[in-house]
């Protein structure tokens, strides 16, 4: 109500309004521009921008190097590796951080404060300072048939379980706190009648968490799509790198042409760019609820 | 967190009103009901994950620690010697690399803090005004934080490579004998990657921000306005204060940023000279022909105190008054 009384009172001022929106507008092309300068040397050819140099007006505008850059670099085979390491570590850690935040959210409240502790504080690490030893640990690991390389190191096993174990600690915050505003008389009541702690846990407290889920699986998919990190060091292989690393490797094969590297890179934006613009209430709600995270 | 960006946080309203039971006593009265197949259900479900990122994150990290203080090739646990303050004694008289990598780290979040973070506030502001379009401006501000770094690294090296690139394009730099070479000049190099990491940590606190001022009471600002204040009165002495607890969470963010930087260097240069951060001495020190593992954790140990030194402390904050609520 305030809050109209107050736009009602504003809308006189027109002139501050205009000025306000031509500077927004202004700063939101200045935003896109690195993108948009990509996308428009992407769609030029590479003999055109050679010739007549980047800043020009151009002659023509098509999707080749887009088409070169995905099929010369096999780019369908590293985005079916980024969807064997994302899927089950998005699942995974769901499942397992869910189950925790529903102990110590509904179990042990002495025992929550601690674990929550850790497991948050492990999150906000920075990658690398646990780098060094995990490197060889999966190099000692052997997990001969399991995984192809026969070892942690260099596999898709791997990174599924080091994303689940960083991932989890946010996500398992986040659920408890969600899962703590459900009323305690929910899961008492099935108590009483005799429910099992994994029907209370499955039947009645998970359907209820499906918003923060919906935000975190969003948050979570696009996180773990972009990782950079994990994959450079932890995989040596470069045909078994996700799509994020793999571009290192490949903007390397078409070091000269800047247009097809420009192309490559903005393929690799395209599935997060979709996830964001069809979920970007539950990506930007999953932030703010866990804005602790880096 | 939740708790912090908004006064109407889910803790908030679980929380009982006063006179209600006391707290602990709910889930006594749950255990009292449990069966042995539900005990061993709890153990089951709290146990796996706990293990799995102790394992992974603690144990690793707490290794960290252990081996900086040894030398080890790596090859059979036999190899490894104790010792002592060595590696750290070599980080930080020997290392040619090390302190510019502590003062890069450091310009980092200095820079961040000052520039991208306050206008992030600033665009919040403004588009917390109930303006038309709201959402396409916020769409296209935070478009650089979903995209990957390392897609950005590549993106923002069409805007600085020194023949092809944008800006020298754009100046005339782009021919022989005028060259600026935005990635490879050491003094250049670490404000070109800072511009791009402002550019999408705008974004990212506006975002923050955004969510901080919808918790703002509204009949906060309708009474500062009937006392006559102006906006920028308005904001700084009624809005600003209220977002404390966005503050704190932003000043996090940004520090824990800053001390994982890492992405955006690697695809730039690799922290060649000029760009070294601490992260990617790590790195370089384990990709690289001569991996060290002891000197290698002394670094990370570095990096383990300073961040230990902001999370720690914060955590206890943030649950103390989650604890008091």
């Amino acid at each position: 109500m305030s809050t109209a009384v107050i736009a009602k009172k504003r809308t006189p001022v027109r002139p501050a309004r205009i000025l306000l929106h031509t500077f927004l507008v202004v700063t939101s092309l200045a935003w896109l521009a690195p993108l948009l300068w990509a996308v428009f040397a992407a769609l030029r050819p590479y003999s055109e921008t050679s010739n007549k140099g980047y800043v020009s007006w151009p002659d023509k505008l098509n999707f080749d190097n887009f088409k070169n850059a995905f099929e010369q670099s096999d780019m369908m085979h590293y985005f079916g590796n980024t969807l064997i390491i994302a899927v089950p570590a998005v699942l995974i850690t769901l499942v397992l951080s869910s189950m925790v935040a529903f102990y110590v959210s509904r179990f042990d409240f002495r025992l929550n404060i601690f674990l929550l502790l850790v497991f948050t504080a492990g999150n906000l690490l920075p990658q690398q300072v646990i780098i060094t030893p995990l490197y060889r640990m999966y190099l000692l690991i052997n997990l001969p048939g399991i995984t192809m390389s026969g070892k942690l190191y260099d596999s898709a096993l791997g990174l599924v379980l080091i994303h689940v174990a960083f991932q989890s600690g946010f996500c398992a915050f986040v659920l408890s706190n969600y899962m703590r505003m459900l009323p305690h008389e929910l899961t008492e009541a099935a108590l009483v009648d005799g429910a099992s702690v994994w029907r209370m846990y499955w039947q009645i407290v998970l359907p209820l968490c499906k918003p923060a889920m919906a935000a975190l699986a969003t948050l979570l998919s696009i996180w773990i799509y972009n990782d950079f990190f994990w994959a450079i060091v932890l995989i040596s292989t470069g045909e078994n790198m996700p799509i994020t690393s793999a571009l290192n490797n490949l903007s390397g094969q078409y070091f000269t042409d800047p247009n097809l590297v420009a192309a490559g890179a903005l393929l690799t934006a395209i599935p997060t760019l979709i996830v964001y613009f069809v979920l970007q209430r539950q990506f930007v709600s999953g932030l703010t609820l866990g804005a602790n995270k880096g | 967190m939740s708790i912090d960006t908004s006064p109407k946080s889910p803790e908030a309203a679980a929380v009982p009103p006063p006179g209600h039971a006391p707290v602990k006593r709910v889930p006594q009265g749950h255990k009292r009901l449990l069966t042995r197949r539900d005990r061993i259900t709890l153990a089951f479900m709290a146990g796996v994950p706990t293990v799995l990122h102790v394992a992974l994150v603690w144990v690793t990290a707490l290794a960290s620690i252990a081996l900086a203080f040894t030398s080890w090739d790596g090859i059979g646990f036999d190899s490894i010697k104790w010792v002592g303050l060595d590696n750290f004694k070599q980080l930080f008289t020997d290392n040619p690399q090390f302190w510019p990598a502590v003062e890069h780290n450091i310009i980092w979040f200095v820079v961040l803090i000052l520039i991208p973070t306050p206008f992030g506030l600033f665009l919040a502001v403004q588009l917390d005004k109930n303006i038309r379009f709201s959402r396409v401006y916020q769409t296209a501000f935070f478009l650089p934080v979903v995209v990957s770094l390392a897609v950005t690294g590549f993106v923002w090296q069409l805007v600085y490579n020194p023949d092809t690139g944008l800006i020298n394009s754009l100046i005339g730099a782009n021919k022989p004998g005028h060259y600026i070479d935005w990635i490879g000049n050491p003094h250049l190099n670490l404000w070109a990657v800072l511009i791009a990491a402002s550019w999408r940590h705008t974004g990212y606190m506006m975002i923050l921000y955004l969510a901080g001022l919808k918790g703002v009471d509204p009949s906060l600002r309708e009474a500062s306005s009937l006392d006559g204040a102006n906006e920028w009165q308005t904001f700084k002495n009624v809005i600003f204060p209220t977002l404390r607890p966005t503050n704190t969470v932003v000043l996090v963010v940004t520090i824990i940023e800053a001390l994982r930087a890492f992405d955006l260097v690697f695809v730039f240069n690799k922290g060649a000279q000029g760009t070294e951060l601490l992260s990617i001495l790590i790195t370089n020190n384990i990709i690289g022909e001569s991996s060290r593992i002891g000197y290698g954790s002394a670094i990370a140990v570095v990096l383990l105190v300073i961040s230990l030194a902001v999370i720690i402390p914060y955590l206890i904050a943030t649950f103390r008054k989650e604890r008091q609520a």
